[in-house]
């Protein structure tokens, strides 16, 4: 158990592409190397054969490959992203290909053949490059640092599930122990000098070590339930009151000098989580090209891909609306996104036109003037005075949340241009490739989000584009720097607020 | 705001089947005879026309451009109504009727005018049938132009209209085809309309 320590991955960047992965069970834990080929992730199939005891035989005669495991068995096609698993197929990002005597399996078949089918719990969590085999407890722990607000830092650990732990003084640290048997942390790079020096891992399979700056007076600790099963750990430290003018002596613990925001603010540049939703689905195909292909299928293997690449190169959380040939409703989309507190909302369209030569791509992000007053209010951040337990009011900022998109029209644009930069010179674009529409979609949507329109399906040469892996390549290249470019952009602004506007005259950094 | 919208709504849909009513009983009491095999009301002649001569209107309609990618406006002549809805009706029918040549029609094939209200308000309820939904092809950019041509074509002509809801079989909807948020009347926005072109 000892060994599995090593289980915390401190700071937001991900590894390279083409770092080991960790395998992480009650034996303790163990490298799994990966290599890239054709842009791929890929794990050597005789690796993990060793490592999971699964049996390869390669079936010369049908060109096949048989993995098999105690309960199951896999076939594998070279040349073709499928697995099936049991007699039931399921895709690949990539297909498995030969290199040097071994063959290559694309990271994902872990998770969505290797897992259903090992009969033993397996996870593959790919941000943090780890493979949970077993019944161990490995939480989440996503830590950040609040802007410090006078004599008080405030530390959040969102933990997921929810995991007993406690929090503990030792000398100039402050010891964050969880019943676990490793964590997959993520842990601030930045610090609060004169009173959270630093967060790093402690010793100990599930320890985190907070440093206490020279400034520490006391601390204090609340717990508040998270989302899905988590919950949120607040360590608040406080500075030393020696000098200041004894206006709460004891000070017990009074009204939280600064209340949590109703609004999650994300520190600036912070990308974490995105949300990519593949546009339509199910009983709903959307458009049609000229030789069947159904915008739907379109929208599904692009975002496929952009996951896939936007984990593999940015190390960030992303999550599909729909993973499946399902119907997915409108409000649902954006509800995915505000539930996971998704930093950007990407929706994936092909366009359509009763002209066949209307041709190229286009971003769209929310038009506000359509919607009228309510929205110039929510954009407007109007908070309502209203009555409190106990007399008095308080200032609520009074949320509406169908309309939550007005908050975020300017970041949404700068999305929006980020994206419509990177597609330009590597996909045709459209004479308009840059409007504000009143997307359905986009409204609901509590943080920057944009519509794309990746081509016209209504083109028999688009829509042969849309479907080639070339295309989609292309296009998934352009959307991944599109998020690098935006990341930039927020962080070169003072703060993480949605007024904020870049450069202001002085602004502190 | 927020509370107020659904009594709004049952007013408006309650409303909407009112007139919806009333509307079938103009047609009928307007054309006693059946009413021409595949005619489309805007484009077929009035049946009293021959009576008195009529007096017409000049109104702007909004078509597909060649290159599909704008609307663009397109002056027709129409019969003259009396009052708002009623000019409303005959701005819509020829909306929803045949392109001028070369343009296309933005409006899904066999989409017919359920019902017209326009409230004191200036807000304007048009109940299309289900083929604007069934028979949309798709596309967002297709979308707004089905939507905007109707939006525009009533805000452009008639300036009592502002705000325009567009319903289909009578009730509210999300959207036609996935796209444009239809849960709320729209203003008038030329953004999709190209630049007229000269005329000489």
């Amino acid at each position: 158990m000892a060994a599995l320590g090593a289980g915390l991955a401190a700071g937001a960047q991900a590894p390279a592409a083409g770092a080991p992965y960790s395998l992480l069970s009650r034996e303790g834990r163990r490298p799994v190397s990966t290599r890239v080929a054709g842009g791929q992730e890929m794990f050597a199939l005789d690796e993990l054969a060793r490592l999971f005891n699964l049996t390869v035989e390669e079936d010369a005669l049908a060109g096949g490959l048989t993995v098999s495991t105690p309960s199951q068995t896999i076939v594998l096609t070279p040349g073709q992203p499928l697995a099936s698993v049991g007699g039931r197929l399921i895709s690949l990002p990539a297909s498995p290909v030969r290199e040097g005597g071994t063959w290559l399996v694309p990271v994902d078949f872990v998770a969505r053949a290797l897992a259903p089918s090992l009969g033993t719990p397996l996870e593959l969590r790919k941000p943090s490059r780890l493979i949970l085999l077993g019944d161990i407890r490995v939480p989440r722990v996503a830590a950040a640092i609040d802007p410090p607000g006078g004599r008080l830092a405030r530390l959040r650990l969102d933990v997921a599930p929810a995991t007993p732990h406690t929090v503990t003084r030792e000398n100039a640290r402050l010891l964050i122990r969880f019943e676990a048997d490793a964590l997959d942390a993520t842990l601030p790079a930045s610090s609060v000098p004169d009173l959270i020096a630093g967060v790093r891992p402690g010793e100990g399979a599930a320890v985190i070590v907070v440093e206490l700056g020279p400034r520490f007076g006391t601390f204090r600790t609340s717990e508040q339930p998270g989302d899905r099963g988590g919950t949120r750990i607040v360590i608040d430290v406080l500075a030393e009151t020696t000098d200041a003018p004894p206006e709460t002596p004891g000070e017990p613990a009074p009204a939280d000098p600064t209340p949590p925001p109703l609004l999650d603010l994300v520190p600036a540049g912070a990308v974490r989580t995105v949300v990519i939703d593949a546009g339509h689905g199910g009983e709903e195909p959307g458009a049609r090209g000229p030789n069947g292909t159904a915008e739907k299928d379109v929208t599904l293997s692009v975002a496929r891909r952009l996951k896939a690449s936007l984990e593999a190169r940015l190390g960030v959380r992303v999550i599909l609306t729909r993973d499946a040939d399902q119907t997915v409703e409108l409000d649902e989309r954006a509800a995915v996104a505000n539930n996971n507190k998704a930093d950007l909302f990407i929706s994936l369209h092909a366009n359509s036109s009763v002209r066949p030569a209307a041709s190229g791509a286009e971003v769209f992000y929310l038009s506000l003037a359509e919607y009228g007053d309510q929205a110039d209010r929510v954009a407007r951040g109007d908070s309502e005075a209203l009555p409190v337990f106990g007399g008095g009011t308080r200032d609520i900022e009074v949320i509406l949340w169908e309309m939550a998109q007005a908050r975020y029209i300017e970041e949404s644009a700068t999305l929006a241009e980020a994206v419509e930069a990177a597609l330009r010179g590597r996909v045709p674009m459209s004479p308009r490739a840059l409007q504000q529409a009143p997307f359905r979609v986009l409204v609901g949507a509590n943080m920057p989000a944009v519509l794309v329109e990746l081509g016209f399906i209504s083109n028999p040469e688009q829509e042969r584009q849309l479907t080639s892996e070339a295309f989609q390549t292309a296009l998934v290249q352009a959307l991944v720097e599109s998020v690098v470019r935006f990341r930039d952009a927020r962080s070169a602004r003072p703060t993480g607020g949605t007024t904020a506007r870049p450069g202001g005259p002085g602004a502190p950094r | 705001m927020r509370r107020q919208t659904p009594a709004v709504l049952a007013i408006a849909a309650a409303l909407v089947l009112v007139a919806a009513m009333f509307a079938v009983v103009a047609v009928n009491r307007r054309s006693p005879a059946p009413e021409p095999p595949g005619g489309t009301p805007g484009a077929s002649s009035n049946p009293s026309a021959p009576a008195a001569p009529e007096r017409r209107i000049t109104a702007t309609l909004y078509y597909i451009s060649e290159d599909g990618l704008s609307l663009v406006g397109a002056q027709r002549e129409l019969p003259f109504g009396e009052g708002v809805l009623d000019q409303a009706r005959h701005i819509l029918d020829a909306q929803l009727g045949p392109a001028p040549a070369p343009l296309a029609s933005a409006i899904p094939d066999g989409t017919r005018l359920r019902g017209l209200y326009v409230t004191e308000q200036g807000e304007a309820f048009v109940d299309l049938s289900g083929e604007a939904r069934t028979n949309h092809a798709g596309g967002a950019l297709d979308e707004l132009f089905t939507v905007y041509a109707i939006v525009d074509a009533l805000t452009v002509n008639l300036p009592a209209i502002t705000r325009v809801q567009i319903l289909v079989d009578g009730k509210e909807v999300d959207t036609l085809a996935g796209h444009v948020d239809l849960r709320h009347p729209l203003r008038k926005s030329l953004q999709w309309v190209a630049e007229a072109k000269e005329e000489s």
